[in-house]
């Protein structure tokens, strides 16, 4: 049902919460780039044994579910593990969990690392989905960026993924890096479209705290510009939408029937498993996070442990007030419920739609200036509980 | 009780004078040495006395002021005196309360330092002191400094009192130079008081303090009549009925005494405790016996300059009441109303006598009380004519009618301004650009110039001081009093955030200075406001008619590109501190304000 549908139906958004993920971290990077705040590590060749064996015997501490409906590894840099290692993870977590029929299984890869027998192997080992981090085509956005791709090999990954058999392909930009204009960024746009992936990803570069990035900016380097960003962003979608791809979420853009499982399950509230440093997991209303260090998660796994750094679990109205938070950034929105209808008679609530953030029809609730969704997320987040 | 000496002098042996003094002319001093040459205290036990005997009243609960003191004075010939010295305030905004001293003596001690020569509020008492029949002998302080040139100061005093140099007498208050003979021209130059012993009581309060133990203490100067501890007495202009609890002298130790007779000067506690009732100017009678007619020159203390005042923090609105109340006990002219302000929350609009008088108490609200405050731009008391023939005194710009307004009079004050020679350009061309118009121009010595004009009090207390101050490096200085009101061409300007007015921004302001303000105060905001989901218009108006105007662009971008893989609860918590950020915020005319814009952007003003 799901692959046939525009992803930014409501039905099949809201059907997503009852889909089952898994997510596979792989912290390993050839190197890290600077604007990164994730659990990653740089190089580290001698520690990729040991952690796959680490990632099975995690795998095999967790309590029977199942079967799944969408897989993901996300990293760090899946793609610098050999195509047989990502395949013995997912077959440990085949005959934990099961694999539903038709599940996506989707992995993200660098396109330095990607030649047509890494791809090929890939499908054979069961991956039918991949997200290349191409950027940018533009080589001295790339270099600002810290990644050592050139914009000719994200062009030949592309070509081999679809060669091998890869079912969905998304393709990952930045936008606003700083030197890069509008223009570099349109033919970027441009470069990525005409490779037809069935999936585009466009983040606006964020200086998170403690990467190098920041501390650079601190010390005088120049950083993104919001409003140069906001012309990026409403550029790219003019273009995705010119190319068939229907934005489905701020950020994300698919064709018909390839919208990602594994973030519509995300945001739908969805349940899910997550195995690695630094992994989310959402099971039973309880939101669990792993250990983020790598010799801390070793340890911890390898003593027969599960590796967690700590959970959190709300009451029937914080989840309700994630239901929108989460669901809000979504193009299809949210179905109103006990939340929406507090949000929409709150002050801030009624500021939103005056301003025409906020939009109502019918039992539905959307963004509809995206540009503007953290201020709707904090406006749900203030709310408190109704009297009933 | 201590009756005798004191009350058998006879009133010949009387003298009352005080000291006018630019602030670090010597007053201080100078009375301190009176203090000791007269033996009221003993040469090498001065200052510890001094301060012992303090700290002995405090406990009883009285403060005394060190510089109003009986002095006793055996002359060369061996005649006993009694010297009243009488302090006065030192500053333009108590010019009232100068003239209520000067009313209780019969001559004054015109000091000047003899480095600095004549200060404009120096020569504004002294004038008070010669309208009010005082007899004035010019003296010249500080001959011992390097600096001192007696030549030029005596010239100085000589010229704006029209006497001879020579009459001039020089000393030094530090070294005790002079002094004697200052003693012995005080008694043989200034007149004795006069007064009738057997007519009803009359005494003129020119001195008021709350104490918290005692109520209201008094100092006063007796003019017909006798007054005596238990009589029943009347307070004439407020009608305040109270007994003489305690009556007595000022040595400076207060000294109980029977009574009090013509000529006399000493403190009175009758058991009112509230100061409101007992004013200075006012006129003490006997209730028993009252006079026809109180002493001539009682007036109401009236506020010259109004500001809103609020706390930083809205809870604070209790304590900032509560600390008006305790601090309007100890000041009468103090005067204070709730006021609530869209942009500020709830406050109070006070009125003072003057600027200083505002800076003393926002001073004494956040030292003592611990208050952090914000004070609207301050405004004088305008008043508004309407076609009906109505006049209706403003003391907030939102007071101002909107409709029957036919015009608006503005408080005018006659300014005494004296600058070395040299700053004569720049000072004038201040004065122009506030308006003045200039009166007169008056050189009191070939370095001195006294100028004069009139202006209006709202340019004067708008940074006129400051300006005046850096534009003479310091060595200007200033004396302003009441003119009366002109009608002028004046506006009321609103500042408004996306269409909406922000009441602690509204002034009203001469017209030529209109977009003046409006511009700086657009400007300011603008660069306040943060941006918001839409364009916000920051405009400057008069009426209907805009007169500056700015705009915040709307913010453009407002997301974060990725809600990251599984975690949620990352992403959450830093939208939720953002939030909390967010509810600080005021809402006016669907912005948000950060809350310490609008007082970022007044804090300028009175800064």
């Amino acid at each position: 049902m799901i692959d046939q549908d525009r992803p930014d139906t409501p039905a099949m958004n809201d059907a997503a919460r009852a889909l089952r993920g898994a997510y596979v971290h792989i912290p390993f990077c050839g190197k890290v780039c600077p604007y990164c705040d994730f659990a990653v590590v740089e190089g580290a060749q001698d520690q990729f044994s040991r952690y796959i064996s680490a990632l099975e015997r995690e795998i095999s501490l967790e309590p029977p579910w199942g079967p799944l409906d969408a897989v993901h590894f996300g990293g760090g840099t899946p793609s610098v593990l050999a195509a047989d290692v990502l395949g013995g993870v997912l077959g440990a977590i085949s005959d934990e969990f099961g694999l539903a029929a038709g599940a996506e299984v989707a992995l993200e890869a660098n396109p330095e690392d990607w030649s047509p027998g890494y791809a090929q192997a890939l499908t054979a080992a069961g991956f039918e989905r991949v997200s290349f981090g191409v950027q940018s085509s533009d080589p001295e956005v790339l270099a600002a960026l810290g990644r050592r791709h050139s914009p000719s090999d994200s062009l030949e990954a592309v070509a081999a993924a679809r060669d091998a058999g890869f079912r969905s392909i998304n393709v990952d930009l930045i936008y606003g890096t700083p030197g890069e204009s509008l223009q570099s960024w349109q033919r970027s746009v441009a470069t990525a479209l005409e490779a037809e992936p069935d999936h585009l990803s466009t983040y606006a570069l964020t200086v998170e705290r403690g990467t190098p990035l920041s501390v650079a900016i601190s010390n005088g380097a120049p950083s993104p510009d919001a409003d140069l960003q906001a012309d990026m962003y409403e550029s790219v979608c003019e273009a995705a939408e010119g190319a068939g791809l229907v934005r489905y979420e701020v950020s994300n853009f698919a064709r018909p029937g390839h919208a990602s499982r594994y973030n519509l399950l995300t945001w739908a509230q969805g349940e899910y498993l997550g195995f690695g440093t630094g992994a989310h997991d959402h099971r039973s209303g309880r939101r669990t996070r792993n250990i983020r260090r790598l010799d801390a998660y070793l340890d911890k796994v390898e003593s027969g442990t599960r590796p967690i750094a700590g959970d959190e679990e709300g009451g029937e109205w914080d989840s309700e007030v994630e239901r929108l938070f989460l669901g809000l950034r979504r193009v299809s929105g949210v179905e109103s419920g006990a939340g929406g209808e507090a949000l929409m008679m709150s002050e801030w609530g009624k500021r939103l739609a005056a301003a025409g953030v906020l939009d109502r029809s019918g039992d539905r609730i959307r963004v509809a200036r995206p540009l503007h969704t953290d201020e709707a997320s904090r406006a749900v987040l203030a709310l408190s509980q109704p009297d009933c | 009780m201590v009756d005798p000496p004191y009350n058998a002098r006879p009133p010949v042996n009387i003298r009352n004078f005080c000291i006018i003094a630019h602030i670090d002319h010597g007053k201080s001093t100078l009375a301190d040495r009176f203090l000791e040459r007269t033996g009221a205290i003993a040469d090498r036990d001065m200052r510890a006395q001094v301060l012992d005997t303090m700290d002995l009243e405090r406990e009883r609960g009285i403060t005394i002021k060190a510089q109003t003191a009986r002095l006793n004075y055996r002359a060369e010939d061996g005649t006993e005196y009694q010297l009243n010295l009488i302090d006065t305030p030192g500053h333009v905004d108590f010019t009232y309360e100068v003239s209520r001293s000067l009313e209780a003596c019969e001559g004054a001690i015109l000091l000047v330092d003899a480095s600095q020569g004549v200060e404009a509020q120096t020569l504004a008492n002294s004038y008070l002191a010669v309208e009010a029949g005082l007899e004035i002998i010019p003296v010249v302080n500080k001959i011992d400094l390097p600096a001192a040139d007696v030549e030029r100061a005596s010239a100085e005093l000589a010229s704006v009192l029209g006497g001879d140099p020579a009459d001039v007498l020089a000393i030094s208050a530090k070294t005790g130079a002079g002094v004697d003979e200052l003693l012995k021209a005080i008694i043989e130059r200034l007149p004795e008081p006069q007064g009738d012993p057997a007519a009803p009581l009359r005494a003129l309060i020119f001195d008021s303090y709350y104490d918290s133990f005692r109520g209201v203490v008094s100092h006063l100067r007796v003019f017909d009549g006798r007054l005596g501890t238990g009589d029943g007495v009347t307070f004439m202009a407020t009608g305040q009925k109270g007994t003489a609890d305690e009556i007595g002298v000022l040595t400076p130790t207060a000294t109980p005494q029977a009574s009090l007779g013509p000529g006399e000067v000493g403190y009175l506690i009758s058991g009112v405790k509230d100061l409101g009732l007992v004013r200075v100017g006012d006129t003490v009678t006997s209730t028993a016996r009252p006079a026809s007619d109180a002493l001539a020159g009682y007036a109401e203390p009236k506020p010259m300059v109004y500001s809103g005042l609020f706390p930083t923090e809205g809870d604070d609105f209790e304590r900032l009441r509560d600390a008006l109340e305790k601090l309007s006990l100890n000041d009468a002219s103090l005067v204070y109303e709730p006021e609530s302000s869209g942009a500020l929350g709830f406050g109070f609009r006070c009125g003072f006598l003057g600027l200083l008088h505002m800076d003393i108490i926002r001073e004494r609200l956040e030292r003592e009380y611990d208050l952090d405050l914000v004070a609207t731009a301050p405004s004088v008391a305008y008043r508004a004519n309407t076609t009906k023939g109505e006049v209706v005194e403003i003391h907030s710009p939102k007071d101002l009618p909107q409709a029957n307004l036919a015009s608006i009079e503005e408080p005018y004050v006659a300014a005494m301004i004296i600058t070395p020679q040299e700053y004569v350009g720049t000072v004038m061309e201040l004065a122009q650009g506030r308006r003045g118009e200039q009166v007169s121009l008056d050189y009191l010595s070939p370095e001195r110039v006294e100028l004069r004009y009139r202006l209006p009090l709202a340019e004067v207390v708008f940074d006129f001081f400051d300006q005046l101050k850096s534009r003479s490096r310091g060595y200007a200085s200033l004396d302003y009093e009441p003119h009366g009101y002109r009608v002028s061409n004046l506006a009321k300007v609103d500042v408004l955030l996306n269409n909406v007015a922000v009441d602690a921004f509204s002034a009203i302001v001469h017209k030529d200075k209109a977009s003046d303000y409006g511009r700086t105060m657009v400007k300011r905001l603008r660069e306040l406001i943060p941006r918001q989901m839409f364009d916000v218009p920051i405009q400057a108006a008069i009426g209907s008619r805009v007169i500056a105007r700015e705009t915040v662009k709307a913010r453009r971008k407002d997301v974060t590109a990725k809600c990251y893989g599984g975690d949620i609860t990352r992403k959450r918590k830093l939208l939720e501190r953002q939030k909390e950020g967010k509810r600080r915020m005021k809402m006016v005319g669907q912005v948000e304000v950060p809350p310490e814009a609008f007082i970022s952007a007044l804090r300028v003003d009175t800064r």
